[in-house]
């Protein structure tokens, strides 16, 4: 616990917590729309970001920003025009920017293996007094349109065709989703790494639904796990010396494998008791 | 006044025209029934009312208004056939159905104890209140259709426009089903379904429209019933579990229909 002492490491942990919140409250709706993944696609091509950042001698965050919210626009866009050809478009993006960032990192002059993998794996350690100020605003900017539009967002993920009908803005609210993606995968490279992005926006929300029964619960549940998996991957990786990005996608998934074993006895007695309380409506169930 | 006008309709998916040149029109209060063979075009046409396919040609007016430029969409209450793909979280039946009051409330505006009181009464109305907190997940295709009617229900539309409602549902949620739009109907909503038999909501609908080939062939009264539900001494007013799936009616022209 000493080592909370240094100013490094409480900014490190401010990150952290900050990113631990936010993910997972992005992500539910990423899980819930069954595109878990495009964190992780989302961060190849936020790769091609930093490269041009550091090539061009520019905050590598700014470009990642700027260059990944191009990417999941470009991704929303696919998806929107028809699913047939989406999946291949979407594997040719992810690989591109992936590619493109390791050319672009290795023409620039911090060439480093270690600057590519500062980026790819995440190092707090190294976080600035100003990567903490853009991370704790971009972060509550995405937290505040998460929480502010659930009703709506909630029913986008839900059917999006019921959203329409219902006059919602549907291709806005897409479009804020793919654009706060962007955002959250940026501002966890520096915490978790792009490679380990995905993690803190789909695990927590993994975890959490195993013993919720409600959107709201689980969302709830969700932030809580994510923080406090954050919290810990920091604290635990500062004592005993490992990356803290892999450190808290592990405690994230210890948390899974806890939720999942709790929501395993939860459901037995349950389950037994359900059919003498559906006792009343002799349900014909024709349809399985 | 008309609720919903359609003159000389064209409309389709990628390339393939569904929809060649429909005419319908209907009127405040009005229960219509869209019938019509697998591939006839008859969820396409209620999609493209909605919005939801594009029109190639010819116009839709709704509630007096040209679609492309229509705004109250709070006034329509929409049911799919299915609950929505995305359900990788769970949801329960209460959250579910508090969807549809955003079309009243708006994007910004925070559910409010109008909004918990609609919830409540849609979901009375279809008999699933006591389900309020349980996980969509865990009820049956019946009360999942029945959740979907309460959410429509609960933006207190003047139009309800039904997507195959009763398509492999059990009888007792087919009778919550027939209740819940009986008592809608009589409060002066206007009713478009989709349907692939009329079984126990016979007695509720008006006019039956048939679509064939992506035209009307055949507006009138719905056709009597036939086979099972024909004979003798048959009570209509209470239809029971048996009954669902005796009650396939294949639709022919009756008196008063015209053809066309």
């Amino acid at each position: 616990m000493d080592l909370l002492t240094y100013p490094f490491m409480l900014r490190a942990l401010a990150g952290a917590l900050i990113i631990g919140l936010a993910a997972p409250a992005l992500g539910i709706y990423l899980v819930q729309r069954r595109l878990s993944l495009i964190g992780d696609g989302i961060g190849h091509v936020a790769l091609t970001g930093v490269g041009v950042g550091l090539l061009t001698h520019q905050s590598p965050v700014l470009t990642a920003v700027l260059v990944s919210v191009a990417g999941a626009v470009a991704v929303e866009l696919v998806r929107e025009r028809g699913r047939t050809s989406g999946d291949l478009a979407l594997a040719l993006l992810f690989y591109g920017g992936i590619a493109g960032g390791v050319v672009l990192v290795g023409l620039s002059d911090d060439s480093s293996n270690a600057s590519l993998m500062q980026y790819l794996f995440g190092s707090l350690i190294t976080t600035s007094p100003q990567d903490i100020a853009v991370i704790a605003g971009l972060g509550a900017a995405v937290l505040i349109a998460m929480l502010v539009f659930r009703p709506a967002l909630f029913a986008l993920c839900n059917d999006e065709e019921y959203a329409r009908v219902s006059g919602l803005p549907v291709r806005t609210l897409n479009l804020l989703l793919a654009v706060t993606t962007a955002v959250t995968v940026t501002i966890a490279m520096r915490t978790v790494g792009l490679l380990l992005v995905s993690a803190l926006m789909v695990v927590p929300v993994a975890a959490a639904q195993q013993v919720t029964r409600g959107f709201r619960s689980t969302m709830t549940l969700a932030m809580l796990i994510g923080v406090c998996a954050a919290g810990a991957g920091v604290v635990l990786s500062g004592e005993i010396d490992t990356a803290p990005g892999a450190t808290t996608v592990l405690i994230a998934l210890a948390a899974f494998l806890l939720t999942t074993g709790i929501g395993a006895l939860w459901h037995r007695p349950h389950r037994k008791a359900a059919p003498q309380a559906q006792a009343e409506p002799p349900d014909v169930v024709i349809h399985a | 006044m008309s609720v919903v006008e359609v003159r000389h309709l064209a409309a389709g998916y990628d390339g393939r025209e569904i929809l060649r040149d429909v005419d319908l029109s209907v009127a405040s209060g009005d229960v219509v029934a869209v019938l019509g063979a697998n591939g006839s075009g008859k969820s396409t046409l209620i999609r493209t009312i909605l919005g939801l396919v594009p029109v190639r040609r010819g116009e839709i007016d709704l509630f007096g208004t040209a679609q492309r430029r229509f705004r109250q969409w709070s006034r329509i209450g929409y049911v799919p056939q299915r609950i929505g793909a995305g359900s990788g979280v769970p949801a329960t039946v209460g959250e579910v159905v508090a969807s549809g009051r955003l079309a009243r409330r708006g994007l910004f505006r925070p559910p409010g104890a109008a909004d918990r009181a609609a919830v409540h009464e849609a979901l009375a109305a279809v008999g699933l209140l006591d389900r309020i907190g349980d996980p969509v997940g865990t009820l049956s295709g019946g009360q999942q259709q029945r959740t979907l009617i309460a959410r429509a229900l609960a933006g207190k539309p003047d139009l309800l426009v039904l997507d195959e409602p009763t398509a492999g549902v059990d009888a007792a949620s087919q009778e919550a089903f027939a209740g819940a739009l009986t008592e809608f109907a009589a409060n002066g909503g206007t009713i478009m379904l989709v349907l692939h038999e009329l079984g126990p909501l016979r007695p509720l609908i008006g006019r039956a429209v048939v679509v064939h080939d992506g035209r009307i062939a055949h507006e009138g009264v719905p056709p009597e019933p036939a086979g099972h539900h024909a004979e003798p001494g048959h009570d209509h007013v209470h239809p029971h579990a048996d009954e669902a799936k005796a009650g396939i009616c294949e639709w022919a022209p009756t008196e008063g229909t015209k053809a066309y």
